[in-house]
């Protein structure tokens, strides 16, 4: 068995007891990086080559001489008797749109291409005082903005290891993408609208959304920051709760940070789901969503296979005991998008202020005459498509005379849709909820410039993700099985406020009593391809 | 000109004292720093950087709105006011729009009459201060030290009336800051900011008419100068069948003129909301009813009582009242003293605040003490010494530190005023000299002075001046 092929937990307890050095791990990893990622996401990046189009482009940077800096100083610290942390010699990857100092911190945009943080963002901190080692930053929508990393200024964007002709989601593809690749055992990303969860569903690895608040956003470039949550994309659940144990608690940079004590997550996640109960809901199981002339809610069918994985994994759930509690009614849902559209771009647009070409980042290198056409230019060369759709939306909808119409509408929906929620999961309510399950994505993994370009059709890809963001509660992503292509279907799991200890339980308990599945066995197609 | 009225509001930005600045732990004052020297990622608009609520600031805002008699909210909220500019690193500002700390308040003018005049606050709000800018050689530069220092903007209705009654507003607002000790409140060092809006209307109109906006004015003066300057033009402007236009101007201090900086014609959309990146402002009970309780007595408050338990006359009052320490001290002399609060008045007000102004210091750290000062005018009403020697006794205890009993042992400075040793002095003084004796006698009255300044000048100005003149008079008339 290969190290890579050992879990995030495993290799961890493995390095500290020294019967492997962090440089054997990090060495492993950077063979995976050499042997599937290609060339990395650059600017200007140029037609593609077949062997481009084959190969995954998770990266942006590679740290490589920091990384074994910080290898080194683990095994040191190993030979000298220290503890050295949960993730001792873990190979790591972080979305770039976290500072970590002397490193670039592109957000994936021309504007920040030349931006070298000067701090270290508060999870990535803690992630790596844990002992993780930091291979480097990985690919994403520009600014997260989108669900397929095709709109990184830096291409080529990441491909999906699974099938390398398609997209690996996003906005967090570079990450997902690399832990599916085994470039490293974990990630972080960042979740706005189902930007962990939808590429960990169209990469075939886990990815959770915690509840928002639980880890510190000091450090991350915000998109929407009353939406944003750093979280961890990993292979399998147990890994992804030993890196929630790390990064999440309170940050005195960061006064929207819960103060509430972190369990740690391992903690009786074999517990399993006896007596859980757990909710489908109809609101789930079609794309509903608003005419957007009439208001009148329209619905499309999911397709079976996407339908089947969903039904399947509530069956493999009741078996282990699980109560099934049908008929969820979640009817404010359907709303999420367009709320999303709007409270989402206003905080966007917003945020983007201070790229203007005065401090830091891109400034126009052609003459302006005044203060103002350096703005103008600067935005204009520096920005993409997405932000400049997202600043000319979020402008709009919060201007004096919308405002009241678009966004304080949108927040006063955004409350309902919460409620809803914690209708669910009212222990005195109705349907007395511990979890909700729905599929993850309403597809799988959709073909390279398929949908790129038509932001609406591609914004349906977040319908099932986007609601727990708007309602602040955690869900997580796991893989639920493999459609006829041979793609990754996920499946999601919703839970109540800082219940992430009920989505590590029931996933755990999924993951065991699916172990032994046929498509368990399965590989993404560019480790197969590259032998490893 | 008689009938025109102005109509006047004022827009102030006050800079709060605290240690560190609103949203990061960077110190608050950079005073004279290299510029960018005192910034960090966060008040700096860092990408990924989020404010952090200093408390202090809270509680400093807090304080100023109670004074104001303004209503303390317990749920508040910061906002984004977005625009562009390059002093504004984030490119939005922290700031507090319809539901900030503070709601409604005023604060009563006394007016020159003995009336006063009510003017209502707008508005009370915590933000954070954008950096500066400056033009040099065709560049322009931008400073961040001073991004993220505390401020309160607050706000005035349209209830000032003229020039002075704006420059009367800031010097009691000027002097309630640093009554409350939340603001240094010095215009020059920009801690008090103020800009004028300025219209004028008929008299006995109640209608608001255009008006125009006065900015950079950076002193109490320059602000009494720009209104009388802009209510003039503004009347020359209407008599001459013009109109006034909405004007932003600016004031040049070093030419004391006006010039236009814009017109405005239609309000900034700043495209407020809620600031996602801090919690909602929540106030406890118990937080509030402390901070109310650590409220003082106010100056105008303080100043009104001592009219009424103290006799004093409203000059007094005012005076004394000017700043807390000074009221403070009064009233602890007074405490010792137990004698005439207009004899101790008048004591402060020529001799100790002639210390005070030529050391530069406040009551509070003078050396002097207020029961030292009680000291010296009990003597000098028992006639245990003169007043003269009262007044350079003051000096002496402010150098030396000593009491002034001791000082007055030590120099033997106690007033003669034993008969004998008076009567000895003269009698000498008249055998010395009988030819003035004769010619006084003789009808030259004016040579009385010389023989009151020859025993003052034997006794080193320590005789009782009273009894001198007395037992002089009584030997001069050949009585003694």
């Amino acid at each position: 068995m290969a190290i890579l092929d050992h879990s995030a937990f495993e290799i961890a307890k493995k390095v500290q007891r020294g019967e492997l050095t962090a440089v054997d791990v990090l060495t492993a990893a950077l063979d995976h990086v050499a042997a599937v990622d290609g060339r990395p996401g650059t600017l200007d990046g140029g037609a593609l080559s077949e062997e481009d189009q084959a190969k995954v482009h998770a990266f942006i940077t590679l740290t490589e001489k920091r990384a074994r800096r910080q290898a080194e100083a683990i095994d040191e610290r190993i030979r000298t008797g220290e503890n050295v942390g949960p993730l001792a010699g873990v190979p790591i990857t972080i979305k770039d749109i976290y500072c970590v100092k002397d490193t670039p911190t592109t957000a994936a945009s021309r504007i920040l291409a030349n931006f070298v943080a000067p701090y270290t963002a508060t999870p990535v901190e803690r992630l790596e005082a844990a002992g993780a080692v930091t291979l480097g930053k990985v690919n994403l929508d520009e600014f997260t903005y989108g669900s397929s990393t095709e709109s990184s200024a830096f291409q080529p964007s990441t491909r999906n290891p699974w099938d390398p002709a398609r997209v690996p989601g996003g906005s967090s593809g570079g990450s997902t993408a690399a832990v599916a690749a085994r470039e490293g055992c974990l990630s972080l990303g960042t979740d706005t609208a189902g930007s962990i969860r939808q590429p960990a569903a169209f990469c075939g690895v886990v990815g959770l959304k915690p509840t928002y608040g639980r880890v510190s956003r000091y450090g991350l470039i915000a998109f929407g920051s009353s939406l944003d949550c750093p979280g961890p994309v990993a292979r399998d659940v147990r890994d992804a709760a030993l890196m929630l144990s790390v990064m999440a608690g309170a940050d005195p940079r960061d006064s929207t940070a819960a103060t509430l004590p972190v369990p740690n997550y391992l903690d009786g996640i074999d517990r399993g789901v006896k007596g859980m109960r757990i909710g489908l809901s109809p609101d789930y199981m079609h794309i509903n969503f608003p005419d957007p002339d009439t208001g009148d809610i329209l619905s499309q069918s999911l397709p079976d296979e996407i339908r089947a994985a969903t039904l399947r994994a509530a069956e493999t759930l009741a078996a282990q005991g699980a109560e099934i509690i049908e008929n969820v009614s979640m009817p404010n849902s359907a709303y999420g998008i367009p709320v999303y559209f709007v409270i989402s771009r206003v905080e966007a647009a917003s945020n983007l202020h201070r790229f203007d070409g005065v401090k830091y980042g891109y400034r126009t290198p052609s003459e302006f005459r005044d203060l103002h056409e350096m703005y103008r230019k600067t935005r204009a060369e520096g920005f993409g498509l997405q932000p400049k759709l997202r600043i000319l939306m979020g402008m709009y909808v919060s201007a004096a005379q919308y405002s009241e119409h678009y966004y304080q509408r949108a927040l006063k929906v955004r409350s309902m849709i919460r409620s809803d929620f914690e209708t669910a999961f009212d222990p005195g309510g109705p349907y007395q909820l511990d979890a909700l399950l729905t599929p993850t994505t309403p597809t799988t993994a959709f073909k390279i410039a398929d949908i790129y370009g038509d932001s609406v059709l591609m914004q349906y890809a977040d319908q099932f993700t986007v609601p727990a963001n708007h309602a602040g509660v955690p869900a997580i992503s796991i893989p639920g099985g493999l459609s006829s292509e041979g793609l990754p279907i996920g499946i999601h799991l919703i839970a109540p406020d800082f219940a992430e200890t009920t989505l590590f339980r029931a996933g755990y308990a999924f993951e065991g009593a699916t172990a032994d599945a046929d498509w368990r066995k399965v590989k993404p197609r560019v480790l197969l391809q590259a032998g490893l | 000109m008689s009938e025109y009225e102005a109509v006047i509001g004022l827009e102030t930005h006050i800079q709060l004292n605290t240690t560190t600045k609103i949203f990061c732990g960077c110190k608050a004052d950079s005073w004279e720093e290299p510029p960018n020297s005192n910034i960090c990622p966060v008040c700096a608009g860092l990408p990924g950087v989020l404010p952090v609520l200093n408390e202090q600031a809270v509680r400093k805002g807090a304080l100023l709105g109670a004074a104001m008699q303004a209503e303390i909210r317990l749920r508040s909220f910061f906002d984004r006011k977005n625009y562009f500019y390059p002093d504004l690193p984030k490119g939005y500002q922290i700031s507090q729009f319809d539901q900030a700390l503070a709601s409604g308040g005023y604060l009563d003018l006394p007016m020159p009459d003995g009336a006063s005049r009510r003017v209502n606050i707008t508005k009370l709000h915590l933000e954070e201060d954008a950096g500066k800018t400056k033009y040099e050689g065709g560049l322009r530069y931008v400073d961040f030290n001073r991004c993220g220092v505390p401020l309160v903007e607050m706000v005035t209705e349209p209830d000032l009336r003229s020039a002075d009654e704006a420059a009367q507003y800031l010097i009691r607002l000027r002097q309630l800051l640093r009554w409350l000790g939340i603001s240094e409140a010095d215009m020059e060092k920009g801690h008090l900011r103020c800009d004028a809006n300025v219209s004028i209307r008929p008299v006995g109109s109640r209608d608001l008419f255009t008006k125009t906006e006065i900015k950079n004015v950076n002193s109490i003066e320059a602000v009494r100068a720009a209104i009388n300057m802009e209510i003039q033009r503004q009347i020359a402007l209407v008599e001459g069948g013009g109109r006034v236009e909405a004007w932003t101007l600016d004031w040049d201090d070093a030419h004391n003129r006006l010039k236009k900086m814009r017109s405005k014609e239609t309000e900034a959309d700043y495209r407020y909301f809620k600031e996602p990146d801090l919690l909602p402002l929540v106030l406890s009970e118990d937080w509030r009813a402390e901070v109310l309780e650590s409220l003082p007595e106010l100056p105008l408050e303080r100043r009104t009582r001592f009219m009424i338990k103290y006799g004093l006359p409203e000059y007094d009052a005012d005076i004394l009242t000017g700043d807390r320490p000074l009221s403070n001290y009064f009233e602890a002399a007074l405490e010792v003293y137990g004698g005439d609060p207009k004899v101790l008045s008048n004591w402060i007000m020529n001799d100790v605040l002639r210390m005070l102004n030529e050391l530069g210091i406040s009551a509070d750290k003078l050396s002097l003490k207020p029961g030292h000062l009680a000291g010296v005018i009990k003597m000098v009403d028992k006639g245990a010494i003169n007043a003269p020697t009262g007044k350079s006794l003051l000096v002496k205890v402010q150098e030396s530190g000593k009491p002034p009993e001791d000082i007055v042992a030590a120099e033997g400075l106690a007033q003669v005023s034993d008969d004998s040793a008076l009567i000895q002095v003269i009698d000498e003084l008249l055998a010395a000299n009988p030819d003035e004796v004769a010619s006084y006698r003789g009808g030259k009255e004016g040579l009385f002075g010389w023989f009151m300044g020859q025993v003052m000048r034997e006794t080193r100005g320590q005789a009782d001046p009273g009894r001198t003149r007395e037992l002089l008079m009584n030997a001069l008339k050949g009585e003694g």
